[in-house]
């Protein structure tokens, strides 16, 4: 037992059945899961799974992180529990690779911080996240046919080419402005906070078949009955703007919204004009 | 009040009709963004060095977010990653090594005073100048 350590995935709100629904869990290397309770009022549990040492110690933990194959096993692993949870209970999701010696000590930090807790689980609680990301279909700038230019010069028609391409960018900018506007006014009349997360571009946004440039990629914490409304008003922001995609996922876990207040950038924090 | 998540969810529209249905189909880098990047931090027994993992964080970045500004940021290290760099294998590295290599015969040659035979004349001569300032 002693090259077993304790891998936290989330801090849960107990619930019945909560216990037995995540027996059958298999988290990071296939552990099996099991809920730690707090031995007080029993309202908290600790989602844990016991991983091996040799990996998860500091030096091969430091190591593996840097390997994009096992940090993207890990991630996936450690997502499938928490949302499976989240199917059943409101759910803290905790950082990637938070580990403890064994079961007692992770039970120690889930009394010390129970008050914290308790108080996050309540704002989240019947609350989802959903992901919103506004995109810029590069492909609608150079699609624009260009006007036959037989009484021009080639240099002419290449710079009236240039102006126009560029015109076409401009509007398409305006677009994407007016769709992110929209979202934000559906964020206001329907979600309880929203983060802002980088946009994504390169090598992972291109492997996921993203079409088009990212230019806002905003999560929304918002309340259960208010889901249908605000994805209605976000699947209809595009409308009538060209070269604009708007793209919903989720429902996530509130993982942007784990974070206490003053940490996490809320919402007052976040209230920029988008790019 | 511990109303299971589940029962709520059922008064779901259609399209999402399995409740965090994305299952292994979520796109990688969404998850994470996620569950490096957000999920709350409580000190675990295990300490990742903060500087790592923020290097971890920005190589992720790299991948996930604009080149363009992480260079903005002074942030230009992978170009002499080979696992992210074709071009740190071409002739950039080539080239320093060179540099390197030249740095190194000449500290050997004068550490032993070795002929300089295969030396242009001026280059000789600018080198004695240039030792001649340093004296």
């Amino acid at each position: 037992m002693s090259d077993l350590l304790t891998y936290a995935y989330a801090v849960v709100r107990n619930a019945e059945g909560l216990r037995e629904a995540t027996a059958p869990l298999r988290g990071v290397a296939e552990s099996p899961v099991s809920l730690l309770t707090d031995t007080g009022d029993d309202q908290l549990g600790l989602a844990v799974s016991h991983v091996p040492g040799q990996d998860f110690q500091e030096d091969a933990l430091k190591q593996h992180l840097e390997d994009l194959e096992w940090l993207e096993a890990v991630a996936r692993a450690h997502h499938g529990v928490i949302e499976a949870l989240g199917e059943r209970t409101t759910v803290l999701p905790l950082r990637l690779a938070t580990v403890y010696l064994d079961d007692n000590r992770a039970r120690e930090v889930l009394e010390a911080g129970r008050t914290m807790f308790a108080g996050r689980l309540a704002r989240l609680s019947e609350h989802v996240e959903w992901g919103v990301k506004i995109y810029v279909e590069s492909s609608a700038a150079l699609a624009e046919p260009t006007v036959p230019a037989a009484d021009l010069t080639p240099g002419r028609a290449y710079l009236r080419n240039r102006r126009q391409q560029q015109s076409v960018r401009d509007t398409v900018y305006q677009a994407a402005q007016k769709a992110a506007e929209r979202v934000e006014a559906a964020g206001r009349r329907h979600a309880s906070d929203r983060v802002r997360h980088r946009v994504q571009q390169g090598l992972l946004a291109d492997a996921a078949g993203a079409v088009g440039e990212n230019v806002v990629n905003d999560a929304y914490l918002v309340p259960l009955k208010r889901c249908d409304g605000f994805l209605a008003d976000v699947a209809h922001a595009a409308d009538g703007l060209d070269g604009v995609r708007v793209e919903a996922t989720g429902p996530w876990a509130p993982y942007s919204f784990a974070m206490p207040l003053d940490e996490s950038g809320g919402a007052a924090a976040a209230e920029g004009a988008p790019p | 009040m511990t109303e299971p998540l589940a029962n709520r969810l059922g008064s779901y529209p259609s399209r999402s009709a399995p409740p965090y249905a994305q299952g292994s189909s979520a796109n990688l880098a969404d998850i994470l963004e996620r569950v490096l990047d957000k999920g709350i931090v409580i000190a675990g027994d295990i300490q990742i060095n903060l500087l790592d993992i923020e290097l971890l964080t920005i190589k992720l970045r790299l991948l996930v977010a604009s080149v363009d500004k992480a260079k903005e940021m002074g942030i230009d290290w992978w170009e002499h990653d080979p696992s992210l760099s074709s071009r740190s294998r071409g002739e950039q590295s080539l080239a320093e090594e060179n540099r390197r290599l030249r740095a190194e015969i000449d500290a050997i040659r004068q550490a032993n005073a070795l002929p300089e035979k295969e030396e242009a004349p001026q280059d000789t001569g600018r080198r004695r100048r240039g030792s001649a300032r340093d004296e």
